[in-house]
């Protein structure tokens, strides 16, 4: 097995967690490249919907941007983005929402809005909300890929960008949020699932090479490690080679020149 | 109806200190020269609105045209963040800076109401989170965002009120000579931003003696357009569908600009005071 790092890891194994022939709303970095990843490999009929319009997209190189030329150009459909929101997104049409995060917590409950001080004076101002509560709320499920660290992972986060669970079990009932919510977060270490009875997130599996010790101690919360906890396995060939190769076509070098 | 004119004449008419301006598209078709002329212009106490503020609204931050900014991400796509708008969120430099935030759902639908003549929109949005519940769960963060209850079903869901900018910018691929404007590709939300504005500011690539009909075009009528101005290379570093690709590479340079308030002013400096709209973007 060649080497490879733990963002090819991360990258492959969120990859492996989209099916062949479901509609996918792909959120901007890590889950654009692993999204067309599995179109690359396992999931040609995997089709690829962008909020900046784009249904169906089927670039050969990993877009910088959510609305870069290479979307439209090779979409079945390019329509407004009032539509895409309207129409596509918020009568629950698409079944997974694939997002990243700044912050996340227990609840699968998503910051990238501000961390630290207060919502008027941050310590940290991050961009905001994009498209991603929504399609939180109204995909059929979520898929979250970010890196585990303890200030990605909290008990708590600072501001709720995004709805996962909310509070725990009922809350998105109460709130009206029509999607299941998030199944997985995919992380640099392994995969999270949320409890069935509690829907706090816990260890289902992990990469080689990687320990429950680890990933409680990049966990904000204590993180429960299912008693079925699984080794996942490791990038193949083809999958490396494959998201290699999407990668270096990706550089800006490479676009400009077309 | 739509006046064909300079960039610096259709800036200097429509844009007036204290308004409210909208520039927008997304991703592709982002009026850069039409922002830079702005800057130039030396606008202040700007309202900037924009779903994706990009490098062109950190620029016009950065300058100190704007009051405050209403947004949805704000954010360097695929590189990181915009530092001039953070600098002026967690610094005040220059100037303190008033945000609006919403969700791209939320501002695309408020688009929506203020093209339609509406005062807000409805969607199913903001439910739970922190710009609905504040962020210790005491009521609404924006004013601009409520909850209503369906008079047919009584469920309840979300009312955002209308965005009426009193000027919109954008860029498109092609006017003709009369005044009619065409784009196509990703068009974003500009057709709503257009049509929602007191007044708007076209740039085009070229003005052309008559439009070809393009299938999958969004047209805006001369009558719905207050000033054109042919910029060709207008919307660089984004990029325009069918005349040239993203400058990717610029994005990436842009970082290291943007990060620091010096080397931010050098380039302000030599790159858009410094130099004639004439001279740029060609």
């Amino acid at each position: 097995m060649a080497d490879y790092t733990s963002d090819e890891m991360m990258t492959v194994s969120a990859a492996r967690a989209l099916r062949d022939n479901v509609t996918c709303f792909v959120g901007i970095g890590l889950p654009s490249a692993a999204a067309n990843l599995a179109r690359a490999t396992h999931a040609p009929g995997l089709v690829l919907i962008y909020e900046s319009g784009t249904i169906g997209a089927k670039p050969d190189r990993l877009p910088l941007s959510i609305g870069d030329g290479i979307l439209a150009e090779t979409a079945d459909a390019v329509v407004s983005v009032p539509e895409i929101f309207n129409y596509w997104l918020q009568p629950g049409r698409i079944d997974v929402g694939f997002l990243s995060a700044a912050q996340i917590d227990k609840y699968g409950n998503i910051n990238t809005t501000v961390v630290g001080g207060d919502y008027t004076a941050p310590k940290t101002r991050l961009p905001g909300a994009g498209g991603a509560p929504e399609i939180a709320a109204s995909c059929r499920e979520v898929i979250v890929v970010v890196r585990q660290t303890l200030r990605s992972f909290v008990e708590r986060v600072d501001f709720v960008t995004s709805v996962g669970y909310g509070s725990g079990p009922g809350t998105r009932q109460r709130l009206g949020l029509t999607g299941a919510g998030p199944l997985k977060i995919i992380t640099d270490l392994g995969v999270l699932e949320p409890d069935p009875a509690t829907q706090e997130f816990t260890l289902t599996g992990l990469y080689p090479g990687a320990s429950v010790q680890d990933a409680r101690d990049r966990t904000g919360w204590y993180l429960s490690a299912a008693p079925d906890l699984q080794t996942l396995d490791p990038p193949s060939e083809s999958e490396l080679t494959a998201l290699r190769g999407l990668t270096a076509k990706g550089s800006g070098k490479e676009r400009t020149s077309e | 109806m739509a006046e064909i004119v300079s960039l610096a004449e259709a800036i200097t008419q429509a844009v007036r200190d204290g308004d409210t301006v909208a520039m927008e598209g997304f991703t592709h078709l982002i009026p850069f020269a039409a922002g830079h002329e702005v800057i130039r212009q030396g606008r202040r106490d700007l309202t900037l609105i924009r779903m994706t503020p990009d490098l062109i609204y950190d620029q016009l931050i950065g300058a100190g045209c704007a009051r405050k900014l209403v947004f949805s991400w704000g954010g360097n796509p695929g590189v990181g963040s915009l530092h001039r708008f953070r600098d002026a969120v967690e610094h005040s430099w220059p100037v303190p800076l008033e945000l609006e935030e919403h969700s791209h759902a939320g501002m695309a639908n408020r688009y929506v109401a203020g093209a339609s003549g509406l005062p807000f929109a409805v969607l199913r949005g903001y439910s739970g989170t922190g710009l609905m519940d504040g962020a210790a769960g005491g009521g609404p963060l924006e004013p601009s965002i409520r909850s209503i209850t369906c008079p047919f079903t009584g469920e309840v869901l979300t009312a955002v009120s209308a965005l009426n900018p009193d000027v919109a910018i954008i860029h498109a691929q092609r006017a003709d000579t009369t005044g009619n404007v065409q784009l196509w590709g990703i068009t974003g939300v500009q057709k709503e931003a257009v049509l929602a504005a007191k007044r708007s500011v076209v740039t085009v690539e070229e003005v052309v003696p008559r439009l070809d009909p393009r299938p999958d075009a969004v047209v805006l009528p001369a009558w719905t357009v207050s000033y054109i101005a042919e910029v060709p290379g207008g919307s660089w570093p984004s990029y325009a569908l069918g005349y040239y690709d993203r400058d990717n590479d610029y994005y990436l340079a842009w970082d290291p600009i943007g990060r620091d308030r010096d080397t931010f002013r050098h380039w302000l400096d030599t790159e858009i005071l410094g130099a004639p709209e004439a001279a740029r973007g060609r």
